[in-house]
């Protein structure tokens, strides 16, 4: 369904191979498609203006970088542009001087506050911290014994009364416990409320002047559209927010969301969420986002995934590999196979640059297979150097493999396009090459 | 509050300050092409989607062209008319004739779904129906609970089982005692699950096997929960639980909140699935039914 932006200029600067700068015509057919990519993937509508506008003045003029084309060189710029939007990497949650530290969680309805709470709570006990949950949202049916039976699964204490109706009352009496039990760290959940619900915004202040917490976490989803800058601005406003949780990254969200909530309050993404189980919460990278809001697939994490599966000495032929340029058919296939048992192969392909294309399409295991037939078919000459696959082989492969000339077309191009984008992200001022890339 | 006051109400704030800008700016004067991008300006804002809204500004450009866009009202009036074609009649949440009429309800994680089954619950409790609610959210912390507690509200009877149990179990037992007990009227909860996780999907189908298994053209209404906070990813949302399960109707909810909830004119132009209602708050009666015409006038007066 989303072509990636890198995909579309690629086509847009077709035809101007060779150039050695950009011309105001060029960045301005350009700058329309990066406007539409940036609206389609939930970036608001206003942020997109004023992002556009300066992504123009440091495109104009730019020079080409040799090893790029004009158009990986303005998705550069708009990369660069919107790793600098998206902010600094791995922003921990601040401690405060004098125990406990309170942590308040705010959000709007089922945003993933309690969930999230869990999580950043047992995130910190492994630390060895002595973390407690205070029940809070007393609106919710059931919202305490949910925090309770988390509180359960990862063995940290809950405060709660299921009889008091002033949540500001229960945050009190909690801090008076947390205190008397020396814990070093408490994590308020809240009710779920509306930015324009002035009544229960002002409990969530008091709440907020009864707590005093070191950090105040804004916890909103990753799949809000364009209404995303005014929840965030009104939340900043009259709450005070000192940090962002974005939750349920692990869908096909694009994210855009995360450069508005950004642009309008200013401040750190601490975390992501990345799944319903409560150890699914990841320190935030810029660079992921970003790579994911131009649909160039969330390099990264499948990287961070990949690690878990693949071992040392492939890692260390494969980084070979990459630094020569040697990375074969006979190669992808191997590698495809060891992904096939890294899990569901639908949220895999999601992370994977020029492959994500396919979403929507058939992104089944049957895919997989096909390519893998493909490849099988192919001699090992053709693996090594596929540039000599004429018309003829290709049939040839095709009929071997039971696909069809079609097909073994979009495998290479697919392949010719993850080895572009290796050059380019291994070229990237300020990213570091991983240990390996499984591509 | 009627239907149109309560989406006015929600919609008010950002209308107010989106229509300020082009009614200060351009009411009396003639339409120009800056007052056609003020309008694209709302319906980008509105979550409508990149493809919906070029091809609704297209045809205004159209209109623009040949002479018969003059005043802004115009413009209203031709971005009205489009929209309401678009979404069609209404299609309100009714039961019909089978007995018992299932329901299925399915979506995302935290859009409302537990709770629009509370509503709906009460709805058809008020109307004289018998009701069972199925908690098949075995996954959730506490959504058995949760579940209970909108069931007594509502006057419904619950079938649950343990925590972490079969949701299809679940769903079968609550038909079968329906069944068994001649109620009217059986509403499936699951458990939010992300459109892209295909062992979640193929877990909805079970659920939806079982169900036909024991009432034949069974569920009645397959009702995906959308929350209208959520922008161009709903669309990705609504195409595959209907590639899964078939969509027969789509619920709205948090449209008590600034947000406009736009893609449903994308999910309805692309995959032609009614919108049945909306949610307008946290409270058992906060439900309407969905009416395009003044859905879409909603947006524009
Ligand atoms: N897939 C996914 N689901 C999440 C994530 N975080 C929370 N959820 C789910 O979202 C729903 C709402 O979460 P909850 O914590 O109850 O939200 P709250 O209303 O803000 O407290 C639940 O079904 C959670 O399991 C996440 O990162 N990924
Ligand atoms: N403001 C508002 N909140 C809603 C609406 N519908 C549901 N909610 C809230 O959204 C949160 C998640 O609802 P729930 O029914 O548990 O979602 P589920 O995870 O899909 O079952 C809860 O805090 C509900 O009170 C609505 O129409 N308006
Ligand atoms: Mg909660
Ligand atoms: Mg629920």
């Amino acid at each position: 369904m989303f072509a990636s932006l890198n995909e579309k200029l690629e086509a847009v600067f077709k035809r101007l191979k060779g150039k050695g700068f950009l011309t105001s015509g060029d960045i301005d057919i350009a700058m329309k498609e990066i406007r539409l990519a940036l609206l389609e993937a939930d970036v608001n509508f206003k942020v997109v203006k004023g992002f556009v506008e300066r992504v123009k003045v440091k495109s104009l003029g730019a020079q080409v970088l040799e090893s790029l084309t004009p158009g990986q060189q303005v998705v550069k710029i708009v990369n660069d542009e919107l790793c600098l939007l998206l902010g600094a990497e791995n922003e921990k949650i601040r401690l405060s001087p004098n125990p406990p530290t309170v942590v308040m969680m705010a959000g709007l309805q089922g945003s993933g506050k309690t969930t999230t709470t869990a999580k950043i709570a047992l995130h910190f006990k492994t630390q060895g911290r002595r973390p407690m949950m205070v029940a809070a949202d007393l609106q919710r049916p059931a919202a305490i014994d949910q925090l309770i039976t988390l509180g359960k699964q990862i063995g940290v204490p809950v405060f709660f009364s299921k009889e008091e109706k002033n949540p500001v009352k229960v945050c009190r009496d909690a801090i008076t416990v947390a205190k008397k039990e020396a814990r070093d760290i408490v994590f308020v959940d809240t009710a779920g409320r509306l930015h324009i619900d002035d009544e229960l915004m002002g409990q969530l202040k008091d709440i907020k002047d009864a707590v005093l917490p070191t950090e105040t976490l804004f916890v909103a989803d990753s799949m809000t559209g364009q209404d995303a800058v005014n929840i965030a601005h009104t939340f900043n406003e009259r709450i005070g927010v000192d940090g962002i949780v974005l939750t349920k990254m692990d869908g096909d969200a694009r994210g855009g969301a995360a450069i508005s909530i950004r642009e309008v309050t200013g401040k750190p993404i601490k975390f992501i969420g990345t799944g319903e189980k409560i150890d699914m919460i990841e320190p935030f990278y810029p660079e992921r986002i970003a790579s994911r809001i131009l649909g160039m697939g969330d390099v990264l994490s499948f990287i961070e995934k990949a690690q878990q599966t693949f071992d040392e000495k492939d890692a260390e032929k494969f980084k070979d590999k990459l630094l020569t340029d040697s990375f074969t058919l006979d190669d992808l296939r191997d590698q495809l196979s060891k992904i096939r048992s890294m899990g569901p192969i639908q949220n895999l392909l999601n992370m994977i640059p020029g492959f994500n294309r396919m979403k929507g399409v058939e992104v089944d295991e049957k895919q997989f297979v096909r390519i893998e037939a493909m490849i099988n078919s192919m001699t090992k000459k053709e693996k090594r150097n596929p540039d000599i696959l004429n018309g003829s082989r290709k049939i040839r492969i095709s009929k071997g493999s039971g696909t069809t000339v079609a097909d073994v077309n979009r495998l290479l191009k697919q392949y010719k396009d993850m080895k572009k984008m290796m050059k380019m992200f291994k070229g990237k001022k300020g990213f570091k090459m991983p240990d390996f890339m499984p591509f | 509050m009627g239907f149109v006051d309560s989406l006015k109400t929600g919609l008010k704030k950002t209308r107010e300050a989106l229509f300020m800008d082009v009614e200060t700016l351009f009411s009396g004067k003639a339409v120009t092409e800056e007052t056609i991008e003020a309008f694209e300006e709302i319906l980008f804002t509105s979550d409508i989607g990149v493809k919906s809204t070029t091809e609704i500004i297209e045809g205004l450009k159209e209109e623009y062209k040949a002479g018969k866009i003059k005043k802004t009202d115009d413009i209203k009036v031709f971005l009205k008319s489009t929209m309401t074609a678009i979404l069609g009649m209404p299609q309100p949440f009714v039961l019909y004739r089978e007995r018992p009429f299932v329901v299925f309800c399915l979506g995302v994680n935290g859009v409302g779904k537990t709770t629009t089954i509370g509503k709906l619950a009460m709805k058809a409790v008020s109307e004289g129906h018998s009701v069972i609610l199925a908690a098949a959210d075995t996954f959730r912390a506490a959504a058995i609970e949760q579940l209970d507690v909108w069931a007594t509200r509502a006057g419904a009877s619950i079938v649950k089982h343990q925590h972490g149990s079969d949701p299809a179990a679940v769903a079968y037992d609550a038909v079968e005692a329906a069944k068994a007990r001649g109620i009217d009227l059986v509403i499936v909860d699951t458990a939010g699950r992300l459109h892209t996780k295909t062992h979640l999907m193929e877990e909805l189908k079970k659920i939806k096997r079982v169900i036909g298994k024991s009432v034949p053209g069974a569920p009645h209404e397959t009702l995906l929960v959308l929350d209208a906070t959520t922008g161009q990813n709903a669309l990705s949302q609504a195409k595959l639980f209907n590639e899964a399960v078939g969509v027969t109707g789509i619920a709205l909810t948090k449209m008590d909140g600034t947000s406009k909830g736009g893609i449903v004119l994308a999910i309805k132009k692309e995959l032609n699935i009614p919108i049945r209602l909306i949610g307008v708050g946290e409270k058992i009666g906060d439900y309407q039914d969905f009416i395009p015409g003044e859905f879409a006038s909603a947006l524009f007066d």
